[in-house]
C-alpha cells in the first residue's frame, strides 16, 4: 500500500539533540537510582541518538527510541503506539526504548487521552513515521554499499543485501540516513506481514511498576517544594469567612491561603495538611441553588413531564404510530451521579516563576492545562511547560484542568514550587461527576410484534445531550422521536468513561429486552430483526455500521451458546460507541432458588487488534467497571455535599465480585479503533437482563443493590 | 516532633516527625520511598500495603509510634533486582493497566503466599479481596498469584 506523506508537517519534525522529548530527561527530578540492569541508560542512548521524525530516534548502536505523545493511564497506549512505529520500521522490539513525550504541540497533534480516539487518529501517522525511517535507512545502506535499494531487505533491525552478502544494523546507517530527504510517499506493509502488531507485547513500564519506581504525579518531588491541600466549597455555596488559627498551629503547616472559594493549607509534608484541613473553621454562604438528591428526583419527574424538551431526532409520524399500536411498552430508567475515583487521587506540581510556569503531573489533556494556566496568569501559552507523568487512572476526570490551575494559584500565592494533593474525600466531594440522568422510553408494537414506534426522552443534570440519536435502534424503526432536556445544576459534571453511553446503553438495552418480551420474541432474534430492517431499508441517518453490529450479535449468540442450556438464564446486550462494537451475554445459573452470576461473554469488533493482551485488558476492565458501578456504586447529595466520602461508603467492585469473563474479537479487516471505553456500556444491560431472565425482577435504576426489586434476590457471583 | 528510628528494607532509618504520622507518609514524604501508594487513607483499598514483620499492613493507618523495632518491608525492598516470585509472576502475566494499585497488590500477595504457599483459588480470592483495582485487573491478579504460588 502506497501512501502519501505530508498529512501532517508536525509528524516529520526532527527532534534536535536531546533537549526535546520526554519525561526521561527530567528523571533527575525524581531522586531515584537509575535502573541497574540496563547497559546504557535512556539518557545515554538519547545523547547519541539521531532524530528521524517526531516519533523516532535511533542511536549508532542501533537502539530505537520511540516517543509516545499521549498520556498513559492504563489504556496501554505507551506500548501499543510504539508497536505500530516499530512494525513499519521493522525494528527489533528488544532494542526499542519508549519515552513519554512532554506536551509539544509543535510536534504532535491530539496529545490527549479521551474518547478512545488515539489509535484511530494516529494509526496511519505512526505507520508512516516507521515506514519513512525504514526507507531512509535502506537508502543510506544502498548508497553506502552501492547496490540498488530495491534489492535490500530489512528484518528485526538488520538491513541486508543478499547479492553482495552485506549486512548491518540500523545504527550503522543512522548518520547517513538522517542527512537524506524524506520521500514524498512510502509503501506500508501488508497487514498479513505484521510481526509485532497482533502479538501479545508486554507493558513497557512493567518492571518500573512492579518495583515501585517513581512514575506517577503523586510520586514527584522537587528540592524546596511545598505541599498543599485544599478545602473546596460545597456545590451552590461560596466562601464566607475563614478561621484558620487552629490549622496554622499544626506543626508542619507553613501557610494558609485563599483564592476564589478555596482555602489551601500549605506545609512541608502531607500528613500535617490532612490534619490541618479538618481544623479549618469555614462559613459558607449560599451562591445559587443548594441541591440534594431528593431535589434531583423531583426535578426528573417534573422535567420529563414538561414541554421543554429539545428534539434530537424525528422520523415518520410517532403520534400516529402510537395511536394505532396493538401494544405500548413504557418504562423509566435512572442513574445516579458517580465520581471517577482513579486510584491515584488528583494532584499536580506547579512552579510559577515570573511569567513562566513549570507543570508536572497526571493529565489527560496537557494542552488544556497549558491553555488554562496561561489564561489565568495572562501569559503566552508557550511560557507554560507540561511534563506528563504516568496517570494512576483517569476515567475522564483528568480531562479537566481545574486541579492543575489550583496548583498554579497556590504556587503564585506562596511564590514557591508546590504539589497540590487531593485526599480521597476531596476526590469524591470535589465534583466533575458523571451526571445523574433519567430516561423515559416508549415503544409501539403492531399486531405482529414489530416495533413501529420508539420514543426516548432523557433529562440530565448538566449532562448535555443525554441521547445518542443516530445509534441503534434509530434506523430500524419507522417512527422515532428522541428528545433531551438539560437541567443546569450547581453540581459540576464531566465526561466519565464512555460519556452518556455508560448509562444510556444499559437503559436502552434493558428496555429493548422489555419490548422483546412484550412482542413475544427472543431478545437476540428481536435485535437481529431490527438490524436486518436497518440494513435493507434504513430509516434516516445511521451513526453505526449495521453489518458490524450484526457481526458481533451473531458471534455473541454462538459463543455464549445462547438459549441452549435450560439451567443457564442469559441476558443479552449490544452497543456501539467510540467506533467499536461490543455484544455481551451474562450467564446466571439458578440452583435451589439461588441465582449465581457465573460468566460474561464479550464479542468485540474494534477492527484490527494491535495488542491482544492490551485488548483483553480493556474489554475485561471495561466490563468490571461497568458491572461494578451498575451493581454497587452510588453518590447522593445532602445540601450540596456528597454523603459518600470515601471507599467505606462509596463502594467499588472487588475481586470476589467478578465472574469469569470470556473475550472474543471479530476479525473484520477494518483499521483499529479505540478500546478504552466501548466494552463498558453494554455490561449493565447484559447483567440486568440476565437477572430478569433468572428472577423476573426488572432493575430500572442503579445501583442494583440499592433497589427494592433486588433486595431479596441474593445474587451470588462466582468464577467458573 | 519526635525522633524515630525504623528498620526499613533491612536498613536503619531515622526521621523526626509527629508521633501520629502514618507510616505511609513517613515512607513517601520523608524517606522518598514512593512505591507505597496513597489512595483512600482509611484502610479500605490496600494501595498502601507494606509488610510489618512479614504481615501485610495498611501503612496509611499505622502510626509511626506503633512501629517500634518491627521490620518494615516496602515494594522497593521486596527483592533487590525486582525478581521476587510475585513480581516475576506479575510480569509474566502482564497484570497492570494504570499500575497504581499494583505495588500494594504485590505486597498483599507476597505476604499471603509466605503464609500459604499452595493456596486454593478460593483462598487466593479471599486474600486478594482487600485490595481494590479501579482498572479491574482482577482476573490477571488471580492468575498471577496462582502463577507465583506454582513457581515458589
Amino acid at each position: 500500500m502506497k501512501t502519501q506523506i505530508g498529512a501532517s508537517r508536525r509528524d516529520f519534525l526532527k527532534i534536535a539533540g536531546t533537549t526535546a522529548g520526554g519525561l526521561v530527561i527530567g528523571f533527575n527530578w525524581f531522586s531515584c537510582d537509575s535502573p541497574k540492569m540496563e547497559v546504557l541508560s535512556i539518557e545515554q542512548v538519547l545523547a547519541q541518538a539521531k532524530s528521524f521524525n517526531s516519533f523516532l530516534s535511533i542511536s549508532p548502536a542501533g537502539d530505537v527510541v520511540i516517543y509516545s505523545p499521549n498520556p498513559e493511564l492504563g489504556q496501554n497506549i505507551k506500548t501499543s503506539f510504539p508497536m505500530v512505529v516499530a512494525e513499519e520500521l521493522e525494528a527489533d522490539w528488544e532494542k526499542v526504548r519508549v519515552v513519554q513525550a512532554n506536551l509539544d504541540p509543535e510536534r504532535y497533534e491530539r496529545q490527549l487521552t479521551g474518547g478512545s480516539g488515539a489509535m484511530p487518529h494516529s494509526w496511519e501517522r505512526l505507520r508512516k513515521a516507521g515506514a519513512t525511517a525504514k526507507f531512509l535507512l535502506v537508502a543510506a545502506a544502498a548508497q553506502t554499499w552501492k547496490v540498488p535499494a530495491t534489492e535490500i531487505t530489512v528484518s528485526k533491525g538488520m538491513i541486508s543485501h543478499e547479492g553482495s552478502g552485506k549486512k548491518g544494523h540500523f545504527g550503522e546507517f543512522v548518520a547517513v540516513a538522517t542527512t537524506l530527504t524524506a520521500p514524498e510517499e512510502v509503501t506500508l506493509k501488508d497487514k498479513k506481514d505484521f510481526t509485532i502488531i497482533g502479538t501479545p507485547v508486554k507493558n513497557v513500564d512493567a518492571k518500573d511498576i512492579y518495583t515501585g519506581k517513581p512514575m506517577y504525579g503523586l510520586d514527584f518531588q522537587r528540592e524546596g517544594m511545598q505541599y498543599a491541600m485544599i478545602q473546596r466549597a460545597p456545590f451552590g455555596m461560596k466562601l464566607g469567612s475563614v478561621d484558620d488559627s487552629a490549622a496554622r498551629a499544626v506543626a508542619g503547616v507553613t501557610n494558609v491561603v485563599t483564592f476564589g472559594s478555596s482555602v489551601a493549607v500549605v506545609g512541608t509534608s502531607t500528613w500535617p495538611l490532612l490534619k490541618a484541613k479538618k481544623l479549618l473553621k469555614i462559613n459558607y454562604e449560599a451562591d445559587g441553588v443548594v441541591e440534594s438528591t431528593t431535589d434531583h428526583d423531583r426535578l426528573f419527574t417534573e422535567l420529563l413531564a414538561s414541554g421543554k424538551a429539545e428534539e434530537k431526532r424525528k422520523d415518520g409520524n410517532v403520534a400516529a404510530a402510537f395511536k394505532t399500536a396493538a401494544k405500548i411498552v413504557t418504562a423509566e430508567y435512572q442513574c445516579p451521579f458517580l465520581a471517577h475515583s482513579p486510584m491515584e487521587p488528583e494532584n499536580f506540581f506547579a512552579h510559577v516563576q515570573g511569567d513562566k510556569v513549570e507543570l508536572v503531573g497526571p493529565t489527560q489533556t496537557p494542552d488544556r492545562a497549558r491553555q488554562e494556566t496561561a489564561a489565568l496568569l495572562g501569559i503566552p501559552p508557550e511560557n507554560v511547560s507540561v511534563a506528563i507523568t504516568r496517570l494512576g487512572g483517569g476515567f475522564g476526570r483528568r480531562l479537566r484542568a481545574d486541579y492543575v490551575v489550583e496548583a498554579v494559584e497556590v504556587s503564585r500565592a506562596i511564590n514557591a514550587p508546590v504539589k497540590v494533593t487531593w485526599s480521597r474525600e476531596d476526590e469524591l466531594t470535589g465534583g466533575a461527576y458523571r451526571p445523574a440522568v433519567r430516561y423515559r422510553f416508549e415503544a409501539a408494537l403492531d399486531a405482529s410484534g414489530t416495533l413501529v414506534g420508539y420514543k426516548l426522552r432523557g433529562v440530565g443534570m448538566n449532562a448535555g445531550n443525554t441521547t445518542r440519536e443516530a445509534n441503534f435502534p434509530s434506523g430500524a424503526v419507522d417512527n422515532v422521536l428522541i428528545e433531551t432536556i438539560e437541567h443546569a445544576s450547581s453540581i459540576t459534571t464531566n465526561a466519565w468513561r464512555a460519556p452518556i453511553t455508560n448509562f444510556l446503553a444499559y437503559a436502552e438495552q434493558s428496555f429493548l429486552d422489555e419490548v422483546a418480551l412484550a412482542a413475544g420474541k427472543d431478545p437476540v432474534d428481536f435485535r437481529l430483526e431490527l438490524l436486518n430492517r436497518a440494513k435493507t431499508n434504513p430509516v434516516g441517518e445511521l451513526g453505526y455500521d449495521v453489518d458490524r453490529m450484526i457481526g458481533v450479535v451473531k458471534m455473541a449468540k454462538e459463543k455464549s451458546n445462547w438459549g441452549k442450556n435450560p439451567s443457564v438464564k442469559q441476558g443479552f446486550s449490544v452497543y456501539f460507541s467510540h467506533k467499536s462494537y461490543v455484544a455481551q451475554v451474562a450467564d446466571i445459573e439458578v440452583a435451589g432458588g439461588v441465582p449465581t452470576l457465573k460468566k460474561i461473554t464479550a464479542v468485540t469488533d474494534c477492527g484490527l487488534v494491535v495488542n491482544p493482551t492490551g485488548a483483553n485488558h480493556q474489554v475485561r476492565g471495561g466490563i468490571v467497571d461497568g458491572m461494578g458501578h451498575a451493581m454497587y456504586t452510588n453518590l447522593t447529595f445532602e445540601a450540596g455535599v456528597p454523603k459518600q466520602r470515601n471507599f467505606d461508603t462509596y463502594r467499588l467492585i472487588r475481586l470476589k465480585e467478578v465472574p469469569e469473563i470470556e473475550t472474543h474479537f471479530v476479525d473484520s479487516g477494518f483499521d483499529p479503533t479505540g478500546l478504552g471505553e466501548p466494552a463498558l456500556p453494554p455490561t449493565g444491560g447484559a447483567i440486568a437482563n440476565a437477572i430478569f431472565a433468572a428472577t423476573g425482577r426488572r432493575l430500572r435504576s442503579q445501583p442494583f443493590i440499592e433497589q427494592k426489586e433486588f433486595s431479596d434476590i441474593q445474587l451470588q457471583i462466582k468464577r467458573a | 516532633m519526635a525522633k524515630f528510628t525504623l528498620k526499613i528494607n533491612g536498613a536503619s532509618q531515622s526521621v523526626d516527625v509527629e508521633d501520629d504520622t502514618p507510616l505511609l507518609w513517613v515512607l513517601r514524604d520523608h524517606l522518598n520511598l514512593v512505591g507505597t501508594k496513597f489512595s483512600c487513607g482509611i484502610a479500605q483499598c490496600g494501595a498502601c500495603t507494606v509488610h510489618v514483620n512479614g504481615t501485610a499492613t495498611f501503612s496509611c493507618v499505622t502510626p509511626i509510634s506503633s512501629v517500634g523495632n518491627a521490620e518494615v518491608t516496602t515494594i522497593e525492598g521486596l527483592s533487590k533486582e525486582g525478581d521476587h516470585p510475585v513480581q516475576k509472576a506479575w510480569e509474566e502475566v502482564d497484570v497492570a493497566q494504570c499500575g497504581y494499585c499494583q505495588s500494594g497488590q504485590i505486597m498483599t500477595a507476597a505476604a499471603f503466599l509466605e503464609q500459604n504457599p499452595s493456596p486454593t483459588l478460593e483462598e487466593i480470592d479471599n486474600a486478594m479481596n482487600r485490595n481494590i483495582c479501579r482498572c479491574g485487573t482482577y482476573h490477571k491478579i488471580r492468575e498471577a498469584v496462582a502463577v507465583a504460588a506454582k513457581s515458589k
